[in-house]
């Protein structure tokens, strides 16, 4: 990154002009993030990203101040979470928050990656961009699933067998693996003490590649709905205050549905059978994970093989590594891909269809619809994405994305058209304005 | 290159190579030695080792009883089974079953999954097992399932009366812990 400012960036304070020099920290803000040049056709799909980062700094908060109050010992850690319920100021809350927070974590990035493959993000030239999100993805993941094992109830205990037993599949070292994990012959006390450990280290790691993430987000640029690349000036608006306060708007209707669910029904999404403490002698008739693994866990299921299943699994995850070189088509948005749309729309309901199966019994029509959905999961990415690419004919593409702003008829929607009020208004006049000037108008 | 001037070897290796392969070679050893301590630290610990070795009083244990108990963290089956279930294990032919292994350490090696040698040794009424599906960890329920010895709720494995593995998605029959007997009614697992 360049040193100073190249942009039109005058700090008119003396101080700020001193640290500038030195470190230059209010020019990288007014480059990334006041002046940076946005697609003005942004729907609200891509106001998740901004809900994530909120997300994880609430989760980051809330848990390190719940690590305050827990114990990570199997004599103590389910006590400890009761204490927290019952005993500590607003201890209730705040780990409401953290649990609550978790699945609408996992809501905003589902929501984030499913607008991802919708709109083509993953192509070229954001592929880092795209694989530092998987990468996020598996953090996550691993970050949820050890966290909670640490309530100690008897879904912690016995999610922590079954997804600790995967490693067992592994042939030759499998077992080994498996006690190297466990610090033990079972999940039990070492177990538990070092998930925690690893539990509040993650999220750190999570910071790390979200900022390379952000980094890379910020050489390519935003993609948008249209897919096509910003062309001028005339395709942007500067990220504040336009993005600024879509974002944050957007962030407050997204509060209001996760204050819903803190306040009125915290235990919706979790098991009661984590209100029981865990018992290593007896396993709960159905195990479960949490509603945001379930897709996963039907497939896992779905395989009548150990090693075949556990494969599968992770498989569906790493195939999302791959995605940008599997899609064959050179247009980005499935706005303009009528095959790629039904093909994408299919794969969504076989996503949710493959969630609610996670959560019935591994029997009968149950496995046979798991086996149908896992199916189709992989046949999108491995054959539909680089075939539809070869045999789709394509609906017309914009030229640029201010020309499919103002003709308004491809699907104009009323994002569309408050970020082409927004850019002509400073301009005063009907029109964007045609020279190639910073899309940013001076402040007076 | 400067090197050159300092060695009469100018046919592509030099003193500097050598030494940088050296010293490479050197500090990766010295990084795989600090590695280690940190990577082992997690494998089971000496007070969870010393935990490996239990007695059991199986003197109560009537024909068609079963009783649990815990080892290394994990619950052990121990099962006096009736004559329907000894002779349903035998009938069943070793071509049938999914897991060919007796999976029986106190025999030693691979020898075959007939029910003589899944059972305790002179007491083949008596069957110890690991209560761990080899699924994925699940504490199996006894006498229920298709072929009425157990069945895993989580994932659908069913285990016949010789705890062999027969249906579902578990590739091995139940593990069995080393024992002996210190008397007739007295077992050491482990």
């Amino acid at each position: 990154m360049s040193g100073h400012g190249s942009s039109n960036f005058q700090p008119n304070s003396k101080v700020v002009r001193w640290i500038d020099s030195r470190l230059p920290l209010f020019s990288l803000a007014n480059e990334q993030a006041i002046e940076f040049p946005t697609p003005k056709n942004l729907n609200y799909m891509w106001t998740f990203g901004a809900i994530l980062m909120f997300m994880l700094i609430t989760m980051m908060v809330s848990g390190i101040v719940l690590a305050m109050h827990y114990a990570a010992n199997t004599e103590l850690a389910f006590d400890r979470v009761e204490h927290i319920m019952r005993n500590v100021n607003f201890g209730w809350l705040i780990r409401y928050i953290h649990a609550v927070g978790a699945s609408m974590f996992f809501f905003a990035v589902y929501m984030h990656i499913a607008r991802g493959i919708y709109y083509g993000s993953y192509k070229a030239p954001r592929e880092v961009l795209w694989m530092l999100g998987v990468v996020i993805l598996i953090l996550m993941m691993a970050t949820a699933f050890m966290g909670y094992v640490l309530p100690w109830g008897q879904m912690s205990f016995w999610g922590a067998t079954v997804i600790t037993n995967l490693f067992s599949a592994i042939p030759l070292v499998g077992p080994t693996i498996v006690e190297w994990l466990w610090g033990g012959f079972a999940v039990d006390n070492p177990t538990l003490n070092r998930f925690f450990a690893l539990h509040y280290l993650l999220p750190f790691v999570i910071l790390g590649v979200v900022i390379l993430h952000i980094w890379a987000l910020h050489i390519s640029g935003n993609n948008n709905p249209t897919g096509v690349s910003v062309k001028s000036s005339k395709d942007t608006v500067p990220f504040h205050p336009y993005i600024t306060i879509k974002d944050l708007f957007a962030m407050v209707l997204f509060m209001l549905l996760y204050a819903y669910f803190v306040f009125y029904i915290p235990n919706y999404l979790g098991h009661p059978d984590n209100y029981i403490q865990a018992d290593p002698l007896v396993t709960p008739a159905h195990i479960v994970p949490e509603w945001y693994l379930l897709p996963f866990y039907a497939m896992l299921r779905a395989i009548p093989s150990k090693l075949g299943g556990v494969v599968v699994m992770f498989a569906s995850l790493l195939i999302l590594f791959v995605i940008p070189w599997l899609d064959t088509s050179r247009v980005r948005s499935a706005k303009y891909r009528p095959m790629f749309k039904i093909a994408f729309w299919v794969w969504v309901v076989a996503c949710i269809a493959l969630g609610w199966l996670g959560a019935q019994p591994a029997e009968g029509i149950y496995v046979l619809l798991a086996r149908i959905g896992t199916a189709y999961y992989f046949l999108f990415f491995l054959i539909l994405m680089p075939v539809i690419g070869l045999f789709e004919t394509p609906k017309p593409v914009p030229n640029s994305i201010s020309e499919a702003v103002l003709k308004g008829k491809s699907g104009l929607s009323h994002e569309d058209e408050a970020a082409l009020r927004g850019s002509e208004k400073p301009a005063g006049s009907g029109d964007v304005r045609p020279d190639g000037a910073p899309a940013a108008p001076k402040k007076d | 290159m400067a090197t050159t001037e300092h060695t009469d070897n100018t046919h592509g290796t030099t003193r500097r190579d050598f030494l940088f392969i050296a010293t490479g070679a050197v500090g990766a050893v010295g990084v795989a030695g600090v590695a280690w301590p940190f990577i082992d630290q997690m494998n089971p610990d000496a007070s969870t080792q010393a935990l490996a070795s239990i007695e059991v009083d199986i003197s109560a244990l009537a024909t068609g009883e079963s009783m649990t108990v815990m080892w290394r963290g994990r619950p052990i089956f121990i099962r006096r089974r009736t004559e329907t279930e000894v002779q349903e294990a035998k009938d069943t032919p070793l071509s049938e079953l999914r897991d060919p292994v007796a999976r029986n350490p106190n025999l030693g090696g691979e020898e075959p999954a007939t029910d003589v040698n899944r059972a305790a040794e002179g007491q083949e009424d008596l069957l110890v097992m690991i209560g761990i599906c080899t699924h994925l960890g699940c504490v199996p329920l006894g006498q229920q399932g298709d072929y009425g010895g157990w069945f895993c709720p989580c994932h659908g494995s069913h285990y016949d009366t010789a705890g062999r593995i027969r249906k579902g998605p578990a590739p091995l029959n139940l593990e069995i812990p080393p024992y002996t007997f210190a008397s007739e009614s007295t077992l050491v697992i482990g």
